[in-house]
């Protein structure tokens, strides 16, 4: 079985203790306090961060020193038998996942464009943008990133069932893997890095491939010159280094993202896993502050990144006026590929 | 063309009677397990009068009459156990009168739920009916009859018990009005403050008579409908849950249901939660308050709610579909359920009692319990899908059918809309004077004893 590389000696020798320090949803009184919670959670210790995580993931990105104190708190939560969500919702997702010989597999050849288990990816990965790949998808539990797991702190499912999704990749012999989910990105770098699974083919980051085709149909470009609030999704997290490429293309197409209180790494979650484990004044709180501070900083457009954010968040954004949109179809309305009315 | 063909079409119109081998084919049998058999003639009566004179043709002639919505109870409720006529009331299908304010219709006999909710839709928005999850050609007469169900059953009672008055032609030819129609022009109750003549019709299947109005309560149609999907995998909360939902008084509907396929239903029981508003801060309001209520199942972890947004829209429809996607699980389109009316404390019993009986006979189950006039009593529905081109599959999930309805009775619970011989079963079980009283009142309304016979029938 695959063990986290966790490096205790980096994480006791922490002068930040930014893990937690910088946490949305959890408090503490400074430095002493925040660091002796790590410390307790890391010797296998009850500790209050283990109940009160709400799994937002950002400890990942707020750990600059690369060494995963979410995987390490969603780890030590199983250990103890602890669950996040309620035991039903949490069976039911590792139910819902179980690979069935069900999947969907295009014309792939030397490339594969992942739609992960999300059936809302399929139609985002065509067009002028996606032509080349558009019909090389794959679709399925047989290829879905099991890092959904990591919110009920089921890190055995994900050791279990990412080495075949790996694997089923290298069957089909891909040498890249355009990754339309930030979750999938993000498991089959920062995840099996972190566990050492070897991953036999390239990981593309959808937003990379997107940038690049965007300055290759530069011409068709016509700015789009609207104000959007962006939401970024908790799988980001895994991947803080591609965030910047949100404001690349944004720039590229003639789009204005004003400054707002939560972005960046202050962003707030769609708040979807907090409703289920918390339950829904939390997530209201956190919904309402978001779309509050999108408002204020005067977007017209909702623009996400993840599927399951818009699907959390579009019909609230769409009741306070803001037109949801995914990312993708940002891209392919500055190149005339969709109406800007289609936005819903 | 023997005398009676002759005689209805006399009646009715040559087209409205039929005696074509392939007419009477459809006519013998209907979706569920039991054996068809075939009537000698099928009328579709258009008035009242219409189907007095057949009536009392079939007196005469001494003729079975079975009278038919559309044929979906999928218990063989109007398949001709020994032939006669069939009387198709689908033509019967005027909606005769909307007292708005009084929040009552009026329909004729054979008027389909799915006309009715097109009708208030267009003319009457504020105003609704509570629809079953059948589909929506079956016919709001025959759903009363059986005692149905629908999405205002939690809140208001059974269907029938929504009853505002009827017509009937009784089996010896009289049409008789029953409750307030019978005093004055309005259709306001079927039975209090008078003695309740409606019990001598509702729940009997068409053995006392034929309904050929039905005076029907609306109620409060509210812009906005949404729903929650709460989840346990321990099937003894499932009463206590229950009963902190209908304390709220303030649901629409509460369905619970469990399966084992799709894999993600999978241990886990459901509890799907309607409710109804005016505005978003009705629905809000109502939404926090099923939340709230449900908060400690959430901190113990025994519980939690679904996260629904791809199945809401399908969760929202009335009448539900995804029953007859069921009935396809196992290929060849066919299901059946045992619907026992019973106490909601004995959930966890039940629940058992249909995984046990799906393993004993083979066959793929799926069951959904209805909540009954806030938590009184709910429709257990034991459900079994079967292909129709599988004789020995059908005969096992009639064999699991019939030991659900025995273990139902010994559970103390009443079967819902049984067959011939659950019926048989259910009577066995009745304590005698009440079965003497059953057999008073038909021999007494139906001397000849016509009116679909087989159903309800009690041997002195």
């Amino acid at each position: 079985m695959y063990q986290l590389k966790f490096d205790q000696k980096v994480c006791a020798s922490c002068r930040s203790a930014d893990c937690l320090l910088k946490c949305q949803y959890m408090t503490f009184s400074g430095h002493k306090e925040a660091h002796g919670e790590m410390m307790k959670i890391m010797k296998g210790k009850d500790s209050r961060v283990l109940s009160e995580c709400m799994t937002c993931y950002a400890c990942e990105e707020y750990c600059t020193r690369g060494n995963h104190p979410f995987y390490l708190i969603s780890e030590k939560r199983e250990e103890k038998g602890m669950f996040t969500a309620p035991r039903p919702i949490t069976n039911q997702w590792i139910n819902m996942t179980v690979m069935q010989g069900k999947c969907l597999v295009g014309n792939v050849k030397d490339k594969a464009l992942s739609c992960c288990y999300i059936p809302d990816l399929g139609p985002l990965g065509s067009g002028e943008i996606f032509k080349d790949v558009a019909d090389a998808g794959v679709f399925g539990a047989e290829f879905m990133c099991p890092a959904v797991h990591t919110h009920f702190a089921r890190m055995s499912v994900i050791k279990e069932r990412l080495p075949i999704v790996i694997d089923n990749y290298r069957k089909l012999g891909v040498k890249e893997v355009i990754c339309l989910h930030d979750e999938c990105y993000g498991t089959l770098t920062s995840i099996a890095s972190a566990y050492g699974m070897e991953v036999p083919f390239q990981p593309v980051y959808y937003l990379d491939y997107v940038l690049q085709r965007m300055k290759e149909l530069k011409d068709k470009i016509k700015p789009l010159n609207i104000t959007v609030a962006y939401q970024r999704s908790c799988s980001n997290r895994l991947i803080p280094d591609k965030h910047a490429l949100v404001k690349k293309i944004f720039t590229l197409i003639g789009v204005k993202a004003p400054k707002r209180t939560y972005q960046d790494e202050n962003a707030l979650c769609c708040a979807e896993i907090l409703r289920s484990i918390s339950g829904y004044k939390l997530a209201d709180d956190v919904q309402k502050r978001n779309i509050d501070d999108m408002l204020a900083a005067g977007a017209e457009y909702c623009v996400f990144n993840c599927p399951a954010c818009q699907t959390s968040l579009a019909e609230k954004v769409s009741k306070r006026g803001l037109k949801p949109l995914h990312i993708i179809d940002l891209c392919k309305m500055a190149i005339g590929e969709k109406e800007r009315e289609a936005a819903s | 063309m023997s005398d009676i063909l002759q005689s209805l079409i006399d009646i009715v119109g040559e087209r409205s009677v039929s005696n074509a081998p392939e007419e009477l084919w459809f006519y013998s049998r209907d979706p569920g397990v039991l054996a068809p058999h075939k009537p000698d003639y099928v009328v579709a009566p258009k008035t009242t009068e219409e189907v007095q004179k057949i009536v009392q043709l079939a007196n005469r002639e001494k003729v079975p009459v079975v009278p038919m919505g559309n044929g979906m109870s999928l218990a063989g409720l109007v398949i001709p156990l020994k032939g006669g006529i069939v009387l198709d009331m689908k033509r019967m299908n005027k909606i005769l009168e909307v007292n708005a304010m009084a929040r009552y219709v009026v329909v004729e006999g054979g008027t389909s739920q799915g006309a009715l909710k097109s009708y208030l839709q267009k003319n009457h928005p504020t105003l609704r009916h509570s629809i079953p999850d059948a589909p929506a050609t079956t016919t709001i007469a025959a759903n009363v009859s059986l005692h149905g169900q629908g999405r205002l059953t939690n809140q208001y009672g059974f269907n029938s018990d929504m009853v505002t008055g009827l017509e009937v032609v009784l089996p010896t030819g009289e049409i008789c009005l029953i409750g307030s129609p019978s005093i004055g022009p309005y259709w306001i109750s079927k039975g209090p403050t008078l003695p309740d003549l409606s019990g001598l019709f509702l729940g009997w299947l068409g053995c006392t008579g034929i309904i050929t109005k039905v005076g029907l309560k609306l109620y409060p149609n509210k812009k906005i409908r949404d729903a929650e999907l709460f989840v346990t995998d321990r099937v003894d909360l499932i009463p206590h849950i229950l009963y902190k939902l209908t304390h709220l008084e303030m649901l629409e509907d509460i369905n619970v249901w469990f399966q084992p396929k799709p894999l993600m239903f999978l241990g886990n029981y459901h509890i799907t939660i309607f409710f109804t508003g005016d505005t978003e801060e009705e629905i809000e309001f109502k939404r926090k308050m099923v939340w709230d209520c449900l908060q400690e199942y959430m901190d113990s972890k025994d519980g939690g709610f679904m996260s629904m947004q791809y199945m809401k829209p399908m969760l929202l429809e009335m009448p539900g579909r995804n029953i007859a996607d069921f009935a396809d699980v196992p290929k060849g389109g066919g299901f059946e359920y045992s619907g026992p009316i019973a106490p909601i404390e004995h959930f966890p019993q039940y629940a058992a009692k249909v995984v046990e009986l799906a393993a004993k006979y083979n066959v793929l189950y799926a069951s959904t319990a209805r909540l009954i006039s806030g938590g009184h009593s709910m429709m257990y529905s034991i459900s079994f899908a079967f292909n129709r081109n599988d004789k020995a599959m059908m005969e096992r999930v009639e064999q699991a059918l019939t030991e659900a309805t025995a273990f139902a009775l010994d559970m103390g619970g009443i079967p819902w809309k049984p067959n011939f011989k659950e019926q048989q079963m259910t009577l066995a079980k009745m304590e005698p004077n009440a079965r003497k009283l059953l057999l008073m009142i038909k021999k007494n309304l139906d001397p000849q004893g016509i009116m679909n016979p087989g159903n309800w029938e009690v041997n002195s």
